[in-house]
């Protein structure tokens, strides 16, 4: 069933690509996501933690609060890039990711590092290694509203 | 207006060589690399649009494929001095 | 409606050049690798972003602005790859961060304040 909805999602992104739709293409595209499917398969990639399409219902209402943190957070690096003075203060700090599955974890890991002044310099178990440009952002990570964020996007399955 | 956008993408091109001249270790050099592929890839859409054709688009999905790519291999040799290296030491740090 | 659209792209297309140029200044600007980075991102998000919605409504509905909606999600996605490699292999190389503060109290090795660009 994953498999076939990968292949899907394959073909639609060839149709998309190729914009002329004589048969010749078509059957040449369906053979394409057929192939990839299988090589999938064969390098065993084809689980659900290489295609969480559980998650595609919840990312539409992650997706747009992680924008609206994005351009919170780019707009304050903004501000301090432009200061005269550069105020930074960078700070390291250590956060605890209390997702259950690992797709939850990177996709914390990777809300992190998406979101200017913050990245996430290392993994180690379910312990991220923050790397913040103001203390502020790193104060703000360990108070963890984007990890209870990314845990509901995670549940909600 | 294409063009203000375009000079804008062409100033930002020059600060990023200007980091990649100047930058002291070999990480600045990755990242200010890393920025000009974007920045490549962003006046390829803005050229496609100024001289009306949109087609460079598509190039400009294989310069982000590429780019991802390369940056990662380069990150690799830096760091194993080899390409073919086992990842059994990623857990460090 | 299409004079709207028109300068809401415009708009759009100003504010994306505007915080592409203001990422370069920071690459810049910036004293050490790590806070180099922070401004890096900001022209992977906002400025692509922004630069390229613009785009989509010169585009109007159609294949173009699919392909430039897959290239955002290719840089949504793959610009915190790049990002989190780049820091690893920093740290793994032993460059320290210049920091103003540690706040990893469960390893007290790396709170000098590091070396000088």
């Amino acid at each position: 069933m994953r498999h076939i909805a990968v292949a899907a999602i394959l073909f639609f992104f060839w149709l998309a690509l190729s914009g002329h739709y004589t048969p010749f293409l078509l059957t040449a595209g369906v053979l394409s996501a057929a192939l990839c499917v299988l090589a999938m398969i064969r390098a065993r990639v084809a689980d659900a933690e290489a295609a969480p399409l559980e998650l595609l219902w919840a990312a539409v209402t992650y997706f747009p609060w992680l924008i609206r943190e994005i351009v919170k957070s780019a707009w304050s690096v903004t501000k301090i890039i432009l200061h005269p003075n550069l105020p930074i203060s960078p700070t390291m700090t250590v956060v605890h990711a209390s997702q259950k599955t690992s797709p939850g974890v990177a996709t914390y890991a990777n809300s992190i590092t998406l979101t200017p002044g913050t990245i996430t310099v290392g993994v180690s178990g379910k312990e991220l290694i923050i790397h913040a440009l103001v203390t502020e952002g790193a104060v703000d990570l360990e108070e963890g509203g984007m990890d209870r964020r990314v845990s509901r996007f995670e549940g909600a399955k | 207006m294409f063009a203000a956008a375009t000079a804008a993408i062409l100033v930002a091109l020059s600060l990023a060589i200007t980091r990649a001249i100047r930058g002291p270790t070999v990480f600045d050099r990755v990242l200010a690399g890393n920025s000009v592929g974007t920045l490549a890839i962003m006046l390829l859409a803005v050229t496609g649009f100024l001289t009306g054709r949109p087609e460079f688009l598509d190039i400009g999905l294989t310069y982000g494929l590429l780019n991802l790519i390369s940056t990662l291999a380069v990150l690799k040799f830096f760091r194993h001095g080899d390409l073919a290296y086992a990842a059994d030491d990623e857990q460090r740090s | 409606m299409t004079q709207v659209i028109e300068i809401a792209s415009w708009v759009l297309i100003l504010l994306g050049s505007f915080f592409t140029i203001v990422g370069a200044v920071g690459l810049v600007r910036m004293p050490d690798v790590f806070t180099r980075m922070h401004a890096a991102s900001v022209t992977d998000t906002l400025g692509i972003g922004f630069l390229f919605l613009g785009l989509c409504l010169q585009a109007g509905i159609g294949l173009v602005t699919l392909k430039l909606v897959f290239l955002l999600a290719l840089f949504f996605f793959t610009g915190p790859v790049v990002t989190h490699a780049l820091a690893q292999a920093c740290l793994h190389e032993g460059l320290k961060p210049m920091l103003a503060e540690d706040r990893r109290n469960a390893r007290p090795e790396a709170s000098d304040d590091g070396r000088q660009p």
